[in-house]
């Protein structure tokens, strides 16, 4: 079992922050994990992606061109990866600020969140990147999402103000998701 | 055992510490400025040792002083910055003066790009500086691998008093992956050749860079020339991963060959007996390895580089001796290999056949 | 029989291997003396420059190593920094530190290391063969200015005492001449101040000496020795640049 996925918006969009969490809690799940950054030479305000890759078995490349799942956190993100996208894979847009009306292929699935609505609702803008976090993994598949949830929390610990508003995001997130995941069959 | 989700750089500056590093010159350059920072932070926790050098140059001959007064030393820089500390490590070889060097390597000519390349292949496999010498020079495909040989690249340093290069390409170093961690293991005591001062010794210590007259030279050119030898026999280190009956076999090392490999299952999934040759020492080089190819076997050598022009295929070609037609596959720039490209030519091989 | 005098145990019993009339060996012997009085030997580290002091490799009778080129205060860096209880000097021409080490010298000096260094400034490229130094005199005249150098081709002569002086970090800093039999005592005095310094772990000395090429100039010894009183103290005057030994010592 394996899942490739990358995360790519604005640098300052916590898109480092969220691939590491995927990567963390895989590992803590004993999967093996990649973590790939790319930056670009400029050290605020570019752009920035990730590729994590997630597997029972060890990884060859921690790249690819043929993503399972596609983050896209920003409009031009959407636009440049999208290719990579491998037929029947994800296009995960946070449409909050993604128009799902630009996705220009028909052979990929949809999975528009607008986790940053969500997060206005719950109250705490920063849990947005949570809301995603159980989006993805929930479409992924590849471990437990009880066990997501657990592993991710006492990750995020560190801010206890955030704990019960991050529990309401990831929940909410997995709920959306399963929504949208019906809506595909 | 101490197992982490670790980011490269840091890993290999913790697996530096582990082994006995105590001291640390550097010069900040991307893409391996995590491991000065790393280390700045966490040696002089442990008694050791951290001084940012006002250049490459400085540097390395601060890990000279260090190295030559018995201390595990290490510098890590990248691609250019490697450029300028080959001085330091023609010395450190001269003077038999044991330190490690990390280079991260980036994409080059010049200043290239500071995204991740296999391109100082020649460089960190044949002449690292001038004058005529060689190092024991270990590519990581892994992080694990990455920190298991760093560990180990001190005791090799010290073993035969003489630089080891570890050579990541920039993609090892920027991946994060679970790694195990060895134990942290004490420093060695102050050796008896360091220059420390010679009390309690009834001789004085000398590192001398250098020949005292054309004999001395001579003989220590002989010396070295006949531990280099002993690498070639000894210390050579590859990984052969299903070549026994492979028709396709890459020959890759670092980054590209984990990609091979995986390629390498693709391909016998469809039928297609392909394998790995992966130098881990790309120096001493593993010759023999491609020598073992057989003739009645073997339909092509599938080089594979994130380096154009290729570099190491030179060394395949010379292993197996031309017996075989080589097909290339690389990349540059910073541009990682696409192991869809990697397939893609063996399809176009076989279908050629 | 009284013994009266006798050669330092700094130094070893090898023939000098400099030229007739060069001054390294008066540099040479009053810091083996200063060692000797100090009773550091045993715990010496001598860093050696590329240049004609690379020959110290023959005399000095403590641990030592040979730099690269302009190097050796960044090699001390790597030594004192690593062994902090024993003592680091570097032996260094104006080649050597001038020029190629500028970089290394201002930079271990800026960082305050623990060392002390001995400077030995004779104008020249003795090594290679008396080509044009940082330090060369205007008119002075050299294998690669063999006009004499010009200010408008070459610049001036670099002084680097007073330029490290500059620095905020540096302890002590003078230069000396070895010229007459006064100034040879004077460098001495020079020389144990500065390794007192280190000794009291106090930062960072420099001292510079003004010394002679018989050879590369071209004169001979007797001549150096007005050359020197008459040209090159003209240029490079003697004196303490920086001494705040005092304070130092108070923040310690």
């Amino acid at each position: 079992m394996k899942s490739s996925l990358l995360v790519a918006g604005f640098g300052g969009q916590g898109v480092m922050t969220l691939g590491k969490l995927v990567g963390e809690c895989a590992y803590e799940q004993g999967l093996k994990v990649t973590f790939l950054p790319s930056y670009g030479p400029e050290q605020r305000g570019g752009t920035a992606n990730c590729t994590v890759i997630l597997s029972d078995e060890p990884i060859g490349s921690p790249s690819t061109n043929r993503l399972d799942v596609l983050c896209a956190m920003n409009q031009p993100s959407l636009e440049k990866f999208a290719p990579n996208v491998k037929p029947g894979g994800v296009l995960l847009l946070n449409s909050s600020i993604v128009d799902p009306g630009t996705v220009t292929r028909d052979d990929v699935k949809v999975a528009a969140v607008d986790a940053e609505g969500i997060a206005y609702e719950i109250g705490e803008r920063r849990t947005a990147n949570v809301v995603i976090l159980a989006t993805y993994m929930t479409i992924a598949d590849i471990m437990p999402i009880e066990e997501v949830r657990k592993i991710a929390m006492a990750k995020l610990a560190k801010k206890p103000e955030l704990v019960a508003l991050n529990e309401k995001a990831f929940d909410r997130g997995v709920a959306i998701t399963k929504e949208i995941i019906a809506s595909w069959a | 055992m101490e197992s982490k989700f670790m980011k490269g750089c840091e890993a290999i500056a913790e697996a530096a510490i582990r082994s006995g590093c105590r001291f640390f010159a550097g010069y900040p350059i991307t893409p391996q400025n995590e491991i000065p920072e790393y280390l700045s932070r966490a040696l002089p926790k442990v008694g050791g040792v951290f001084v940012q050098g006002e250049s490459e140059v400085a540097s390395i001959n601060m890990v000279y002083g260090a190295g030559g007064a018995g201390t595990m030393a290490m510098t890590s820089s990248s691609s250019p910055g490697v450029s300028l500390k080959l001085e330091g490590v023609s010395n450190l070889a001269a003077a038999r003066i044991p330190a490690v060097m990390v280079n991260v390597m980036r994409a080059g000519p010049g200043m290239g790009t500071i995204q991740p390349a296999q391109s100082d292949y020649y460089l960190m496999s044949k002449a690292p500086g001038h004058g005529g010498f060689r190092t024991i020079t270990l590519a990581p495909a892994t992080l694990q691998e990455a920190v298991d040989l760093t560990y180990e690249a001190f005791e090799l340093a010290f073993r035969d008093r003489m630089p080891v290069i570890v050579a990541p390409d920039g993609f090892i170093a920027a991946i994060m992956e679970p790694v195990d961690l060895p134990d942290y293991r004490d420093p060695p005591e102050t050796p008896a050749w360091a220059v420390a001062g010679c009390e309690g010794r009834d001789h004085i210590n000398v590192l001398l860079n250098g020949g005292l007259n054309e004999e001395d030279q001579l003989a220590k050119n002989r010396i070295a020339e006949e531990l280099y030898e002993k690498w070639d026999r000894e210390d050579v280190r590859v990984e052969t991963y299903k070549v026994e009956d492979a028709e396709y076999v890459f020959a890759a090392f670092g980054l590209a060959a984990r990609i091979c490999k995986s390629c390498v299952d693709e391909l016998r999934e469809e039928g297609i007996k392909a394998g790995l040759i992966r130098p881990i020492t790309i120096s001493p080089f593993p010759y023999a390895a491609f020598a073992a190819l057989e003739d009645n076997v073997v339909k092509y050598v599938i080089d594979v580089e994130m380096s154009i022009p290729a570099q190491m295929v030179n060394d395949v070609r010379l292993g197996m001796k031309d017996r075989f037609p080589v097909a290339q596959v690389n990349t540059a720039g910073g541009l990682i290999l696409d192991s869809e490209d990697v397939i893609a030519k063996v399809h176009e091989l076989v279908k050629g056949v | 029989m009284e013994l009266v005098y006798k050669k330092p145990e700094a130094i070893n019993a090898n023939p000098f291997p400099y030229c007739p009339g060069c001054m390294h060996g008066t540099v040479t012997k009053l810091i083996a003396e200063v060692i000797d009085e100090f009773g550091l030997r045993e715990k010496t580290i001598v860093v050696l420059p590329v240049g004609c002091g690379t020959l110290g490799v023959l005399l000095w009778n403590m641990d030592n190593i040979c730099s690269a080129h302009g190097r050796a205060p960044a090699v001390a860096t790597g030594i004192k920094r690593t062994h902090p209880e024993k003592f680091v000097f570097t032996y260094q021409g104006d080649g050597d530190l001038g020029a190629i080490g500028f970089s290394e010298i201002m930079y271990a000096a800026n960082r305050g290391e623990k060392i002390s260094v001995i400077f030995v400034n004779n104008s020249i490229y003795g090594m290679t063969g008396g080509q044009m130094a940082p330090t060369t005199l205007v008119g002075q005249r050299a294998t690669t200015c063999q006009d004499g150098r010009d200010p408008e081709r070459e610049g001036y002569p670099l002084k680097i005492a007073e330029l490290i002086a500059q620095l905020t970090t540096p302890v002590y800093v003078a230069r000396f001449a070895v010229n007459t039999p006064q100034n040879v005592r004077a460098a001495k005095e020079g020389i144990k101040k500065a390794f007192q310094n280190q000794m009291d772990g106090l930062g960072f000395s420099l001292v510079e000496i003004l010394s002679n090429c018989p050879t590369n100039w071209g004169v001979s010894p007797m001549a150096t020795l007005d050359f020197i009183k008459d040209q090159t103290m003209k240029e490079f005057p003697l004196g303490v640049f920086r001494d705040k030994t005092e304070e130092a010592a108070d923040e310690k």
